[in-house]
């Protein structure tokens, strides 16, 4: 089964790297925030897969959930801060 | 045993498959606000899928409960996360974009 859950890791590493052309190209930095929160998000199923590829899974749900809490904090405190600001470039 | 593991990987897979499209759907879609959707909606339920699938090959276990907390963390966090994103995207003044044929033409954002 570990056989299964090495490629489906490396699955959604690949799914992972999408987003990067939005962060790199988005136009505006909402669109570069939302790449950076799907990857974040998608980064947890990893975590956990790599869990139960070496039989860890007590130690490794706990990251994830750790990293769930974490990535939802960051994206408010982002959007908080960006709320603020008005646009000056446009 | 054979088929906690099948719908278990059944389960995965159809998370990737999920998480592939809302990848897609977050480079392709035209404007953020329809990107919104992928991230929110799309994402959420992939991994949804994927942490599902994971608890059902772990079976009855305090593990498996810690899963179902995360999933359901998840599902609540991470459409509030976007919203809170688009909420703040419409403060900050971006338009959202419209078709060009509608009357009201936008610089279509690429």
């Amino acid at each position: 089964m570990e056989q299964v859950f090495t490629h489906v890791a490396a699955l959604v590493t690949v799914i992972i790297l999408i987003p990067f052309y939005r962060v790199l190209k988005g136009p505006t930095v909402f669109d570069r925030l939302l790449g950076a929160g799907a990857i974040g998000a998608k980064t947890m199923v990893i975590i956990c897969l790599i869990g139960f590829i070496y039989k860890r899974v007590d130690m490794f749900v706990d990251i994830t959930l750790a990293y769930a809490v974490l990535n939802f904090i960051g994206i408010i405190a982002v959007s908080k801060y960006f709320e603020s600001q008005d646009e000056q470039e446009e | 045993m054979m088929i906690q593991e099948t719908v278990a990987v059944a389960l995965v897979l159809l998370g990737a498959i999920f998480m592939f499209a809302g990848s897609v759907g977050i480079v392709r879609l035209p404007d953020f606000f329809s990107r919104t959707h992928a991230a929110g909606k799309t994402d959420t339920l992939g991994i949804m899928l994927s942490l599902a699938g994971l608890a059902v090959y772990e079976g009855w276990s305090l593990n498996s409960l810690k899963l179902l907390v995360v999933i359901l963390f998840v599902a609540i966090v991470n459409p509030v996360s976007v919203h809170a994103l688009a909420k703040a995207a419409m403060e900050y003044g971006i338009k959202p974009w419209f078709r060009p044929e509608t009357g009201e033409t936008e610089a279509k954002e690429k």
